[in-house]
């Protein structure tokens, strides 16, 4: 038994009578260094540890946290939990999760080969990646190159009798770039990511990373018109995120979310078909267990346009009238859990993305968006994000464009939604990317 | 003030820090205590309470800065992440360095009447219900409420082999409280909020029924808003809403870390004209009791009233130890971090533009057609080409100088030396902001902004109507 798990037990076990506890244990190592112009710009390496303390009484809900495992620090956040639980209203829904039966598929979260990694490897690693960088454009600069890992190892026990423990770590490189033409300057960004380092590839992530900062240079404001989009998977998947926040089920039963009382209906083209699967291996954010310690699953959302249901934590399915999902989220030992998808995929298509070019008359292929966060509302549904990419005319690809935005609504773009394209690119989101081409937004320009 | 971390101490793992070899170390620790609690769907959904405390060593040797963090407060633990920091900054050298602390006068720039330790929950929670009672009876409409409160005492020490030692307190308290209200053609949301680094007593200056019922209104205005225009068109800004325009349009452009590296459009402009000659725009720490305001930056500096654009020239950007050393800079009082856990870096604090001589009514009257901008939501900037964008979250059509219809949420896009030059009216209704949190490279931190009423000549509306 690991030594975490020891440490949420003996905080359930004093439990009192009509007390419910949960204890969220975790510890964790991370590694982060940076380059620049050869050399380590800095080297942070540092290890954390602390422990989150729920406690449900007569339907009413405490917590407290402390960043540190000391018996003292533990036995002053249990008091501070039970003492914040008479401060709440009472909730006929509050509660923790109960085992469901549903068995747990097993993932490879955990890697020797990452936790053997020497120093000298992880330095080596991001000073390649920097002098690969330098070396695909001329016209390129490095504003930083980076190696960062992460292990951490978490512990949840309950009086509802919920106990699982598990470990998992993983590395990722990145790099920044800047492009300079006469006055102007553009940036990109390239970034590998891998269960160990073995399973980087730097030279991808420095062409991409020269590619996205030069192919901007010369990029013009585009005039105001209504337009086709051709999405990149990595827009794609930002735009999948958006959109989990209307299938969760909590938002669903607080009146948040647009797909409320649509289960059943039409939401979105034929095209769509959009599940939450975190069971599947090639997802960056896997796993085998949810926030709460239930074996996490695969839960279709839309299917063939038609919406099929939504993710739950057992809080939100008991509000509901169902069962958790597997969906509860927890951000470490700070918070309890909440709800939300963990491994969002669209189902592909079969064509590239230059055979979805080749079909646009005329559009734009939008390479990054920026402004997601500010611009999308996803309780009214109004969607404007800045953009930038390259125009398609007649079926080609024309010259750059940058300083404009896309706009509709979430709820008319998934209707608009022409064609889903083949190329499934398990980027390092919740959400794996694809090109996706959306008729009929609103580009604003000049 | 009983210490974090005593002087002996600190003196001996700075010592520790240095064993190896390195030409500056550096001790930062911090012991915050905090509540928040949230409110949602008519429930008080639970009260929480956290206790975050620890220290981040970091070692600076040439270029290169080793760092190291941990919740152990111990002198091992201390002297442990001192090595750990220390070995990566090494490189042969080494030997004994004693290192002399000289405590720093406070410099006290908020002042706290009611600690939060001192206020009881159910005092706390029942702000909670009050919004929610208000926000609620501003209209049939309104389909959900939800309200945060949160409150944190944070004691840092900052200790460096310069002999600096110094300590500050930063107390705050936020609300926020969003509202979705529902009408025939969907549903639209509210958001308000409310941040200050001072007591409780912030509550007894603000009336928090009235801010509830502001972002009620806003939810149920917007109902009968209609899309947004497409296009580029005079933008007017109310007071006190786009400050964020400019800590994003050029704010991180004068970052001295982005300047170092090239990567900001205001590289080597200093002198120069980058701005309107209406804009004077200043970065000021000791602003008492706004969100940004802090007595000393994370790295033991007092904070400062820095002047960053004069009358529309670029006087200086806003500095951090490290790139103040290297360039042989007077440091800002801009260096800060989210929590031990992070290295600092060059940050805003409270970044607000002067006061100019119009008043609100003559620059709407003197806009024929427009937008007029209420309420700006989050924003991003990217500094090397200067493209930003934010949300509109509350905005009007001007039509022949009259402010007529509300408009749907859109984003407002552009580039930051050209809207600084567009700035072409400013008023003399200066307020500050709502509380922000600014992000950069990870890393969040409370800062401030404000702003009088201002005319942009044109920007890019991101909406849906011809």
């Amino acid at each position: 038994m690991s030594e975490l798990q020891a440490i949420a037990d003996r905080v359930i076990a004093q439990a009192g009578k009509d007390e419910h506890i949960e204890a969220y244990v975790s510890r964790g190592q991370e590694t982060d260094i940076r380059i620049y112009e050869g050399e380590v710009e800095h080297f942070v390496s540092a290890q954390s540890e602390g422990i989150g303390i729920r406690v449900i009484r007569e339907g009413r809900t405490g917590f407290a946290y402390a960043g540190t495992l000391d018996d003292d620090a533990i036995a002053s956040v249990l008091a501070e939990a039970r003492d914040n639980v008479s401060f709440g209203t009472p909730d006929e829904w509050a509660g923790l999760a109960e085992a469901d039966g549903v068995p747990v598929v097993e993932q490879e979260l955990w890697s020797d080969a990452l936790a053997a990694y020497a120093t000298d490897g992880k330095i080596a690693l991001a000073k390649e990646l920097e002098r690969l960088t330098r070396g695909a454009d001329s016209r390129v600069r490095v504003d930083d190159a980076n190696y960062s890992d992460a292990s951490g190892e978490a512990a949840v026990s309950s009086t509802s009798g919920i106990r699982v423990s598990g470990r998992e770590n993983g590395c990722y490189c990145s790099v920044s770039t800047l492009a300079d033409d006469g006055d102007e300057t553009q940036t990109g960004f390239g970034f590998a990511v891998g269960r160990s380092p073995q399973e980087f590839d730097l030279a991808k992530a420095a062409r991409e990373a020269a590619d996205r900062a030069t192919r901007l240079l010369g990029a013009v404001k585009p005039p105001s018109k209504k337009i086709t989009v051709v999405l990149d998977p990595y827009v794609t998947a930002q735009f999948l995120g958006v959109l989990s926040s209307a299938l969760n089920g909590e938002n669903v039963a607080k009146g948040r979310s647009l797909f409320a009382n649509r289960v059943g209906e039409s939401v979105a083209s034929p095209l769509f078909t959009l599940v939450d699967d975190p069971t599947n291996p090639k997802a960056y954010t896997a796993t085998d267990i949810d926030g709460e310690g239930l074996a996490a699953r695969r839960n279709a959302l839309i299917d063939a346009g038609v919406l099929q249901g939504f993710v739950h934590s057992s809080y939100s399915a008991r509000r509901a009238g169902t069962k958790s999902t597997g969906n509860a989220v927890r951000g470490g030992f700070k918070g309890t859990p909440g709800v939300g998808c963990l491994a969002m995929q669209l189902q592909p298509g079969t064509r590239s993305q230059a055979e979805l070019i080749a079909d646009v008359d005329d559009g734009v292929l939008i390479q990054s968006v920026q402004g997601m966060h500010s611009g999308v509302n996803a309780i009214s549904g109004d969607f404007s994000t800045g953009a930038s990419g390259l125009l398609i005319s007649h079926g080609q690809l024309g010259g750059p464009v940058r300083e404009f935005t896309i706009a509709s609504t979430l709820q008319r773009m998934l209707h608009d939604i022409v064609e889903v394209g083949g190329d499934v690119d398990w980027l390092p989101m919740r959400a794996a990317g694809v090109s996706l081409v959306i008729r009929d937004l609103t580009m604003s320009g000049a | 003030m009983r210490s974090v971390i005593e002087q002996d101490v600190l003196e001996r793992v700075l010592g520790t820090a240095l064993r190896a070899g390195g030409d500056f170390a550096e001790v930062y620790a911090e012991d915050k205590s905090s509540t928040s609690a949230g409110l949602d769907d008519g429930k008080v959904e639970q009260v929480t309470s956290g206790r975050d405390r620890g220290a981040g060593i970091r070692v600076v040797r040439g270029e290169t800065t080793g760092f190291a963090y941990t919740a152990d407060l111990s002198e091992s633990g201390l002297r442990a992440a001192a090595e750990a920091a220390g070995a990566v900054a090494a490189q042969g050298g080494g030997g004994t360095r004693t290192v002399g602390l000289t405590r720093q006068a406070p410099h006290p720039v908020n002042t706290v009447e009611v600690y939060p330790d001192t206020v009881s929950k159910s005092a706390k929670v029942a702000l909670l219900q009050r919004i929610d009672d208000a926000a609620r009876s501003t209209g049939a409409a309104i389909g959900q409420v939800s309200a945060g409160y949160g409150d944190s005492r944070k004691r840092i020490i900052v200790a460096n082999s310069d002999g600096l030692l110094a300590e500050d307190e930063q107390v705050r308290h936020l609300l926020r409280i969003s509202v979705v209200a529902n009408g025939d053609a969907g549903m639209q949301t509210g958001f308000e909020s409310l941040g200050h680094t001072i007591g409780f007593e912030v509550f007894d200056a603000n009336d928090v029924e009235e801010l509830a019922r502001r972002a009620a209104q806003q939810a149920i205005t917007k109902l009968r808003a209609r899309p947004a225009p497409s296009g580029s068109i005079p933008v007017v800004i109310k007071a006190g809403s786009g400050g964020v325009l400019f800590h994003e349009a050029c704010g991180h452009g004068l970052e001295a870390d982005l300047v170092g590296k090239n990567a900001s459009v205001y590289a080597g402009k200093v002198g120069q004209q980058v701005a309107s000659p209406l804009v004077t725009l200043v970065d000021d720490g000791t602003m008492a009791g706004e969100w940004g305001a802090i007595g000393i930056d994370d790295e033991g500096h007092p904070s400062q009233y820095n002047e960053l654009i004069k009358d529309g020239v670029l006087t200086d950007y806003m500095w951090d130890h490290l790139r103040a050393r290297k360039e042989g800079h007077a440091h800002s009082g801009n260096g800060r971090r989210q929590s031990y856990m992070h290295l600092p870096m060059v940050r805003m604090t409270n970044t607000y533009v002067l006061n100019g001589t119009e008043t609100p009514e003559d620059i709407i009257r003197n806009t024929p057609n427009g937008v007029y901008v209420a309420k700006l939501g989050g924003g991003s900037v990217n500094t090397a080409s200067g493209d930003f964008v934010f949300g509109m979250t509350e905005a009007y059509l001007i039509e022949n100088g009259e402010i007529t219809e509300p408009l749907r949420e859109g984003n407002l896009i552009g580039n930051g030396p050209q809207v600084l030059r567009d700035i072409e009216a400013l008023g003399n209704d200066f307020a500050m902001g709502n509380p922000g949190t600014c992000g950069k490279d990870g890393q969040g931190v409370p800062v401030g902004d404000g702003q009088p009423t201002l005319r942009v000549k044109t920007m890019t509306i991101g909406g849906t109507a011809a």
